[in-house]
């Protein structure tokens, strides 16, 4: 009994002691600070580039931040801050992340067997994997089976293929990818080219029939800037994507939409049947 | 006079919180990689430290012992020194802002330090008066911040020094840290 009343007699002393010292000599709290402070997430996880969902808020309130670097709050969220800091409202972009490769087992060559572990890291360390063309897709599955999401699919023909509906865009399989064949790019974008070989046209041909060949026939009949050449390469401007027509003069169907497809019926076994 | 000189000699080398007693060990690894924030960490500690060696030799002397109940130290303890590190980081931020900035980030972490803890367990064990409790507790601190700035200094060179990418990092850390209490050793049995 006495044993509990001590405990409850130092606890309230505490607390008290803490209360007092807060009224009396705590500092004064800026109340946008607190506002804001509300409305973050508090996970703590990073992603802003700041150490911590406090920092970030502090940084926004001294303007040193603009709201919208936050990939776990929702757009309604973003859109209450930047009524309170008075910033006029910022949409954040919704980006996917898109395998930059079309060959598969029926459009690429392979110039190799390759017989060891299943995963596209370790086969490339055997003289960068065994298709021919070496900027390509292994199809092994190591960014499938980083997905969090479950938004990458290995085709049964060995290709890895984003849905973008499942894509939230964390950027794991970006880092996976010993090509370097994922990137992030704004999910409004209608077309993209699905090659990343920087080789020569005809080179790039005999090495896969999917590649870019690098005519400019797309450049010539987009809109101005809507698509650029990249060496032998090329590319979507992003800032100002052409329209989903243009896939039309693409000539080895490199230049496509990323259409969502249903997932394959075979379950995407990471290439376990190569 | 010798027998304060011998407890503080005895607290910071022959006893060394970390590197012979083993208490702190969370805060010595996590905050030494650089010397700054080592030496940050180590003020924190020897200010905390020594006000809650005060606090709690109080208390036991005070409220536990006369009421028999000295076994219930252990979450008193703790109440106490978590209500001083919050009283303590109000009062730093409202009084000295640049001490704040310097040490503020390391209070909460102190906060639930066992060495902070053990310190004042130690106190309560081997019986010393307020006095000694708190020259011993400051004197603790005070080997805690040496062992710290050591051993902050040692990862420093590490960093640029060629070690098997296995050993990279935390490895070779411990490693270190276990050679540099063998080092301390060899403090073993001065001052009595």
């Amino acid at each position: 009994m006495q044993a509990l009343l001590i405990l409850l007699g130092t606890g309230l002393l505490i607390g008290l002691a803490i209360g007092l010292v807060v009224k009396f000599f705590g500092a004064e709290s800026d109340p946008l600070l607190d506002a804001i402070n509300e409305l973050m997430p508090g996970a703590n996880c990073g992603a802003c580039g700041f150490p911590g969902c406090g920092s970030y808020a502090a940084a926004m309130v001294k303007q040193t931040a603009k709201p919208g670097a936050c990939p776990s709050m929702s757009e309604e969220t973003i859109q209450k801050i930047c009524r309170l800091l008075g910033v006029s409202e910022e949409k954040r972009e919704r980006k996917v992340a898109v395998v930059f490769c079309s060959g598969d087992d029926e459009k690429a060559t392979r110039r190799a067997f390759y017989n060891g572990v299943n995963n596209c890291r370790d086969a490339m360390q055997v003289a960068a994997g065994a298709k021919t063309c070496t900027y390509g897709c292994l199809g092994l599955g190591a960014c499938a089976r980083a997905c969090p999401f479950g938004a990458i699919e290995i085709t049964p023909k060995h290709l890895a293929v984003v849905h973008p509906d499942l894509c939230q865009a964390c950027g794991k399989c970006v880092q996976t990818c010993p090509k370097k064949l994922i990137r992030l790019v704004p999910a409004s974008a209608p077309i993209h080219v699905f090659c990343s070989s920087p080789d020569k046209g005809a080179l790039k041909r005999s090495a896969c029939k999917g590649a870019c060949i690098g005519c400019r026939k797309c450049v010539n009949n987009a809109g101005e800037n809507q698509m650029r050449m990249n060496g032998f390469l090329a590319v979507v401007n992003y800032g100002d994507p052409p329209p989903a027509e243009l896939a039309k003069v693409c000539p080895t169907g490199a230049l496509r939409s990323n259409i969502p497809q249903p997932k394959s019926a075979t379950l995407s076994d990471g290439g376990k049947n190569v | 006079m010798g027998d304060y000189f011998s407890l503080i000699i005895g607290a910071i080398l022959v006893n060394n919180f970390v590197l012979s007693r083993i208490l702190g060990i969370c805060p010595f690894l996590g905050v030494s990689r650089s010397l700054k924030t080592a030496s940050g960490m180590g003020g924190a500690v020897l200010f905390v430290m020594t006000l809650a060696g005060l606090l709690t030799a109080m208390i036991n002397q005070w409220i536990l012992r006369p009421y028999h109940v000295e076994y219930l130290r252990t979450i008193v303890f703790i109440l106490a020194i978590a209500g001083l590190v919050q009283i303590v980081e109000v009062l730093l931020q409202r009084f000295s802002q640049p001490l704040y900035k310097a040490l503020g980030i390391y209070l909460p972490l102190i906060t639930t330090n066992c060495a902070v803890l053990g310190s004042a367990i130690i106190c309560a064990d081997e019986g010393y008066d307020l006095l000694r409790s708190t020259i011993f507790c400051f004197a603790s601190a005070v080997g805690f911040a040496l062992a710290l700035l050591l051993f902050s200094s040692l990862r420093e060179k590490l960093e640029l020094a060629k070690t098997p990418q296995c050993m990279e990092g935390t490895p070779i850390a411990l490693i270190t840290a276990g050679l540099l209490a063998m080092a301390f050793l060899g403090f073993a049995g001065l001052g009595g």
